[in-house]
């Protein structure tokens, strides 16, 4: 990889300080873990206008009190309204908008220039960023969105590192990209499989991941397209039983080969971040507004470390195994690099069967920690009991494992298993913890 | 008369050019991989010259899809390209890309534009913010139902638009190489070499998937230059309801040649141009006659349904 065999193309970035970590906020809580674990900003989505038609998405009311957390951190929320709108969705945006803005959003994700012009006429306050649908792969491109007004884009996951730097040489502005989570293998929004398959519309947020599906793939056997049979000959039943087995339908795998899949592996850029920050990608993106609270804290926290690590001293970075040991942790498909160093080949697409869960799951919520007795009050968000190994992990540095000794609970009386969702129980820790660290263990223990 | 709309179809060579415009196009696209999606067959510059005078004498248009989604190398060849397509005088540019725009702008600012982003052309705002910026045409999404469609026209009075009315659709694009990569996965757990040897994956060899839980539907899958492309099982078919779309004045009919035989393409469009012309010589009393649908069952492929893609259906999200 380029990593460690070529010098670093180095581009300007344009947040000067800091690349920004942008993460997946599927609800409110998710948004309040995301910031708390280290996310510079959440990008969210409404009830209207998102490509995630089927998420807990944000009321105005939920997102008032998501950009109230954000402030105490200083952080940033932006609202995804990146469908491609048809006719009957026109009407509406300007209001919409208008209130993304009165809830304090600080961007729109948008891919419809419908909904971009809109914005800039009707809330010029509300920074528009281009959004991934838009295919965004040459830096003329990218010029033409910052000639329109775009303070930033974020690009296709086509592009490759060597493409940003030229992107970042030609055009002064921000630039967006994915390092993390599942992808489309098809150009984002050039997929109209769903459509055809379930009528889902993909692009207004009903894709239903036929990518993912088992398909079988076959060669057409007629030698010549103008040799179609006629239909007479294709009502004799004798004719159509040869042309389907025998000629038109030529088998191109053996029985115990796997299946055609288009399904990509996820996207995982931690060992790469130092190219990334030096060719001056100015936000890095997690996808996943889907995704469980443990995976996005998880994955936040780690990349959160690794990017304040190689600013604090790039010189003397290095890529600590346990950041990697972490990410794995959250992680329910195999991990590659998507378009940044090559083109995907046999070992960037999923053929096996998927592995569906994550190796560990959110078990606790720290709520309070009392230093005299080294006891935690933890509200249980899956079912824990003695004698089980459990991680903590929290944002501050917070990492140990140990082994549940006794419950109790609020009235000290003790339990053979946390069983109830959200109950608050009490355990002994061998290590201080504070409000908002996580308790995980590792599936089906 | 009504305003006649115009019959529009790709081709991929001259020879098929000649076929296509004897058969009753009054409109031809045509173009090369490098810079245009998806075409029947690749037409260089010396061919698409030769296209523009053979439409001029024939009163045919000449179109060139420069709709690929461009990347930066690209884009050193843009400016000439452009520049001869305008030279050339062909009689519009389609294209997807803000590059292109850019690169008209400053290298052949009076080449004619049309605007198609495919799957993504799917409303009239979006059509007028392109109008604003110089396109002439959208083409609209496949997509859309005929509601959605005629809103469109409605709503773009000063704008052409177009929708495809026969053939295959594209239904998913990547910028992989899906069968090469799923061919060297199997050699890999054969123990094989990983590298593909000798194997056409290109529009040429007639490759398809099948999806486990739907075995009647065959989806044309093939690779080229820009990736990946799968294609629809069904071919769209609107002849019977052509009228509709006429009616609505949409501007432009295209027929889809792409994967289909010369022969399967004249007849497609005779028919349609029987049709047309019939329902403007007289729209009050045009009827449809079943023997230019039956002329169409002929020569489609029995495996392929003759659909009315998504125009009467009700999509959800």
């Amino acid at each position: 990889m380029l990593t460690s065999e070529k010098p670093k193309l180095k581009g300007k970035r344009n947040r000067l300080d800091k690349p920004e970590l942008l993460a997946p906020a599927g609800n409110l809580e998710k948004l309040k873990f995301a910031i708390h674990y280290g996310a510079d900003a959440v990008y969210i989505g409404g009830q209207k206008y998102g490509l995630r038609s089927n998420a807990d998405n944000f009321s105005f009311e939920e997102m008032r009190e998501g950009v109230e957390f954000a402030k105490k951190y200083g952080a940033k929320v932006f609202v995804a309204t990146n469908i491609y709108a048809h006719n009957e969705d026109i009407e509406g945006i300007e209001e919409y908008l208008r209130n993304l803005y009165d809830a304090g959003i600080s961007a729109i994700i948008a891919a419809d220039p419908a909904i971009i012009e809109t914005a800039q006429r009707v809330v010029p306050g509300l920074e528009v960023h281009v959004s991934t649908q838009q295919s965004i792969m040459n830096w003329q491109t990218v010029k033409y969105w910052k000639e329109e007004g775009a303070p930033r884009v974020v690009l296709a996951r086509e592009t490759s590192l060597e493409e940003i730097y030229e992107m970042k040489q030609h055009v002064d502005i921000e630039i967006e990209a994915f390092i993390h989570g599942a992808m489309c293998s098809s150009y984002s929004g050039r997929c109209v499989l769903s459509n055809h398959f379930t009528d889902r519309d993909s692009n207004r947020g009903g894709c239903c991941q036929s990518c993912r599906w088992k398909y079988d793939l076959f060669e057409d056997g007629r030698a010549d397209l103008d040799e179609l049979i006629s239909e007479k000959e294709a009502g004799q039943d004798s004719v159509l039983e040869q042309f389907k087995v025998g000629i038109t339908q030529l088998p191109l795998f053996q029985k115990e080969d796997n299946p055609f899949s288009m399904g990509s592996k996820d996207l995982c850029m931690i060992e790469h971040l130092p190219d990334l920050i030096e060719v001056g990608v100015d936000s890095f993106k997690i996808e996943g507004r889907m995704k469980s609270i443990h995976y996005v804290a998880t994955v936040v926290n780690v990349y959160r470390q690794v990017i304040d690590s190689y600013m604090a001293d790039p010189d003397n970075y290095v890529l600590k195994p346990e950041w990697i040991e972490e990410i794995n942790k959250a992680a329910n498909r195999p991990l590659n690099t998507g378009f940044f160093y090559d083109t995907p080949d046999h070992e960037d697409h999923i053929y096996e069967p998927e592995e569906k869960a994550a190796p560990y799951d959110f078990a606790g919520l720290v709520m309070d920690y009392d230093a005299e007795t080294g006891i935690a009050t933890i509200q249980q968000r899956n079912h824990f009991k003695p004698g089980q190994i459990v991680e903590f992990f929290g944002p501050n540095g917070t990492f140990f494992k140990q082994t549940i000794e006794e419950i109790w609970d609020e009235s000290g009386a003790p339990l053979d298993a946390a069983r109830h969702p959200l109950q608050r129980v009490r355990i002994k820790v061998q290590e201080p913890v504070q409000y908002f660290d996580m308790m995980r263990k590792k599936n089906g223990k | 008369m009504t305003k006649k709309p115009e019959l529009l179809v790709t081709a991929g060579s001259l020879e098929q050019l000649q076929k296509y415009m004897q058969a009753g196009a009054d409109a031809v696209l045509v173009g090369e991989q490098k810079y245009g999606m998806r075409l029947p067959g690749d037409m260089t510059l010396a061919h698409i010259r030769e296209a523009v005078q053979r439409g001029k004498e024939a009163g045919v248009k000449i179109y060139v899809a420069v709709n690929n989604i461009m990347d930066n190398q690209v884009l050193h060849e843009l400016p000439a390209y452009l520049t001869a397509l305008q030279e050339a005088g062909v009689d519009a540019i389609v294209y997807g890309d803000p590059s292109v725009l850019m690169t008209v702008r400053e290298a052949a600012p009076q080449l004619p534009l049309h605007w198609n982003a495919e799957m993504t052309s799917t409303n009239y705002k979006t059509a007028t913010y392109w109008a604003k910026r110089g396109a002439k045409r959208v083409v609209l999404a496949r997509e859309l139902n005929m509601d959605q469609v005629l809103e469109m026209k409605e709503q773009l009075p000063n704008m052409e638009v177009e929708v495809q009315v026969h053939g295959m659709t594209n239904i998913y694009h990547s910028k992989r190489n899906l069968v090469k990569s799923y061919m060297s996965h199997q050699n890999v757990r054969n123990h094989d070499a990983v590298e593909v040897h000798g194997e056409d994956l290109t529009i040429d060899r007639g490759l398809f998937l099948i999806e486990q839980e739907r075995q009647e539907e065959k989806y044309p899958i093939y690779e080229d230059i820009n990736g990946t492309h799968i294609m629809s099982s069904d071919d769209i078919c609107m002849l019977e309801n052509i009228h509709e779309l006429l009616e609505g004045r949409i501007d432009s009919l295209k027929i889809e040649c792409l994967l289909k035989s010369d022969r399967y393409n004249e007849t497609i469009i005779r028919s349609y141009r029987l049709a047309i012309d019939a329902y403007t010589a007289d729209p009050e009393n045009y009827e449809f006659q079943p023997e230019w649908l039956e002329a169409v069952q002929e020569v489609q492929d029995p495996e392929r349904e003759l659909s009315y893609g998504f125009f009467y259906k009700e999509q959800v999200y």
